[in-house]
């Protein structure tokens, strides 16, 4: 199993009563709740997180993709992947973004993934996304051909990175007479690691299994029953083509905390934890979920569920649903020993800072989780494959 | 209500069809919420025309086809409508997006119509008035800012929640909308070019204090289409063939009336 130090870079000191006057801390939220002063100061302080994963021994770091919110700072990831590839030494990069439908030009990605893989000798992973809801108002792309959109993007870019240049790209959405990317990618056999991050949806599944594709599915913050689920499809998917889905095919994203014991663990977490759920992630259904990003039917779904998606989460919800891990080492040992036997992802991905929490309580929880819940789960997961 | 129902397949693609009435053919094209149900102004209407009531293609239980991608799509798929239909000097009657494809319609081939009227269309842009975000309205947002008389609204939130089928159908129109109608929003960049080569007689007719598509854009309508005649009716929202339905039959039968003399 592999160990990454995943990234939103939040806006932590927005004021959280911004909730009183305005429904979201996307797309409306506005930008004069953003200090430049402050901003820089995060900045900084976040770069470094991630740069002290890189000597804690993690395995990768990940940095995303998000716009027009508070939620996470790092519309162009290329910029922190670029920043990090220099300081960086050893960890791979992944970039978790980028939101393909939203750009006008996906060969800006096939560039800016290339030059971070140049750079850094092969430490890329190429995330490959649709973006979330709120961004198809952010920026003004038609959810309606978000699938579309994603599919020939994706299929643009493997040309791109996999013919020799230049070729021919003729699309419904995108067409070029002359792709032919300066610099190719350093890892070209056949191109860097994709991953595919997603919110949970049968045809991603579907499509990333694809024996064509082999993709890497990441699923993102969800409870542990949702993971079970959809890595069992993964793996269903792979074996209805005639093949075993490994571990490196999978991974699961949350946000975990990790203290010298329980209780501890919970009284530091909380409010950091709980202004991540209820300021940061908050947006109402009409943002999250636009006409067409998701099938007719999945939505009948989400509507029908709606109670359920109104219920305040809070760090004791989250805990018993497994979508946030908390507590001493052996808790937390105990959890992720117990969820990867039973799901078999092989990539985590753990969100260490999260929400408002402070600098100190991120590198110790770095430190904790990196020191004595990493080696552990490594040992006893090469053991098991063993 | 004496309407009848069916499914006419035109050019591969199958739509459902209200007709009810007699006398000269008026096609009613809906807008954003479809047309699932024959309601009280196209009864209204009947009594002196064949009215005709499809649903767009992508919309309730007419099909989604492939080749659906935008207004102009639709425009042309409605002109096959007409040949298919075998109709001639037929009043169009279009409503917000409705209203919107009627103009496409006409600055396409208006030589099967006997006139247009537009309610509240969308598809042009006037910069600086800014046009209600239907896509960002909750539910309750919608049914308020759709009417001024707040009862309407009210009768419509105090609905029961629709069935799964009815669901399935609010998703469809409303994903539908989206493909037309997201970005640009509610807007045909080049529409208004050509607005001018409309020569039918044309009825502009909007509420004045419609939250959707603002009563700004009317004077713009009417400015763009030369042989055209602005009625603004008073404490009326975006829908006033609901919410003023008497007014609105009038006023499209007094239009028709006279054109036709």
């Amino acid at each position: 199993m592999k160990f990454y130090f995943m990234h939103l870079m939040p806006y932590a000191d927005l004021d959280l009563s911004y909730d009183e006057k305005h429904n979201s801390a996307w797309v409306t939220l506005p930008n004069t709740y953003y200090d430049p002063k402050k901003g820089h100061q995060l900045y900084n302080r976040y770069l470094d997180e991630l740069e002290y994963a890189d000597q804690l021994g993690f395995d990768g770091i990940c940095v995303n993709e998000h716009h027009s919110n508070a939620y996470g700072l790092m519309p162009i990831p290329g910029v922190m992947a670029g920043a990090l590839a220099r300081r960086t030494k050893n960890v791979k990069i992944a970039i978790l973004g980028r939101a393909l439908p939203l750009l006008n030009n996906p060969l800006t990605v096939a560039e800016e993934f290339a030059m971070v893989d140049n750079i850094t000798g092969g430490r890329l992973i190429a995330g490959m996304v649709r973006g979330i809801g709120a961004e198809y108002h952010s920026w003004g792309v038609n959810p309606a051909f978000s699938h579309e959109r994603f599919q020939e993007a994706h299929d643009l870019i493997l040309q791109a990175w996999t013919q020799p240049g230049p070729s021919v790209f003729e699309g419904k959405h995108y067409n070029f007479d002359y792709v032919n990317v300066w610099p190719r990618v350093y890892q070209d056999n056949p191109h860097p690691p994709i991953w595919i991050p997603s919110q949970g949806s049968s045809e991603t599944i579907e499509w990333a299994a694809h024996p064509d594709r082999k993709y890497t599915y990441l699923q993102t913050f969800a409870s542990v029953s949702i993971v079970a689920r959809y890595m069992k499809m993964y793996k269903d998917v792979a074996a209805g083509y005639g093949y075993e889905a490994t571990e490196d095919q999978l991974g699961w994203s949350l946000p975990l905390y990790v203290a010298e014991t329980d209780e501890i663990a919970r009284r530091e977490a909380k409010d950091h934890i709980e202004a991540f759920l209820q300021k940061f992630l908050r947006m109402p259904m009409e943002m999250l979920l636009p006409p067409g990003y998701t099938s007719v039917k999945s939505m009948v779904g989400a509507m029908s569920a709606k109670a359920g998606h109104a219920m305040k989460q809070t760090i004791d919800s989250v805990i018993e649903e497994g979508k946030f891990i908390c507590g001493s080492p052996a808790t937390v040992r105990e959890k992720l020993e117990e969820y990867q036997a039973q799901i078999g992802f092989g990539h985590l991905l753990t969100l260490l800072q999260f929400g408002t929490l402070p600098a100190e309580l991120t590198r110790k929880n770095m430190e904790i989780y990196s020191k004595e819940v990493m080696p552990y789960l490594r040992n006893v997961t090469a053991r098991r494959t063993a | 209500m004496s309407f009848t129902e069916s499914l006419e397949t035109v050019t591969g693609t199958k739509i459902r069809l209200m007709r009810g009435g007699k006398g000269a053919p008026l096609l009613f094209l809906h807008g954003a919420s479809g047309a699932s149900r024959w309601l009280p102004f196209m009864e209204k209407l009947s009594e002196t025309h064949e009215v005709i009531v499809p649903e767009h293609p992508g919309f309730g239980a007419s099909d989604n086809p492939e080749w659906l991608d935008n207004i102009s799509d639709l425009a042309f798929f409605y002109l096959d409508v007409l040949d298919h239909l075998g109709l001639d000097k037929v009043h169009l009657v279009g409503t917000s997006i409705g209203g919107w494809l009627a103009a496409e319609i006409a600055i396409r081939n208006e030589t099967k119509l006997g006139s247009l009227t537009v309610v509240a269309p969308a598809g042009i842009r006037v910069k600086g008035i800014r046009k209600g975000d239907v896509f960002m309205w909750s539910p309750e947002e919608t049914a308020r800012n759709l009417f001024h008389d707040q009862a309407f609204a009210e009768a419509m939130l105090a609905a029961p929640p629709p069935s799964k089928e009815g669901m399935e159908i609010l998703l469809r129109n409303k994903l539908t909308s989206a493909k037309l109608a997201w970005e640009p929003r509610f807007l045909n960049p080049d529409l208004h070019k050509w607005l001018h080569r409309i020569s039918v007689p044309t009825l502009i007719v909007w509420g004045d204090d419609d939250k959707a598509m603002p009563v700004g854009y009317a004077p713009a309508w009417r400015d763009l289409i030369p042989n055209s005649r602005l009625e603004i009716i008073e404490n009326c929202g975006h829908l006033p063939q609901i919410e003023k339905a008497d007014r609105f039959v009038e006023l499209v039968n007094g239009f028709i009336g006279e054109v036709t003399r």
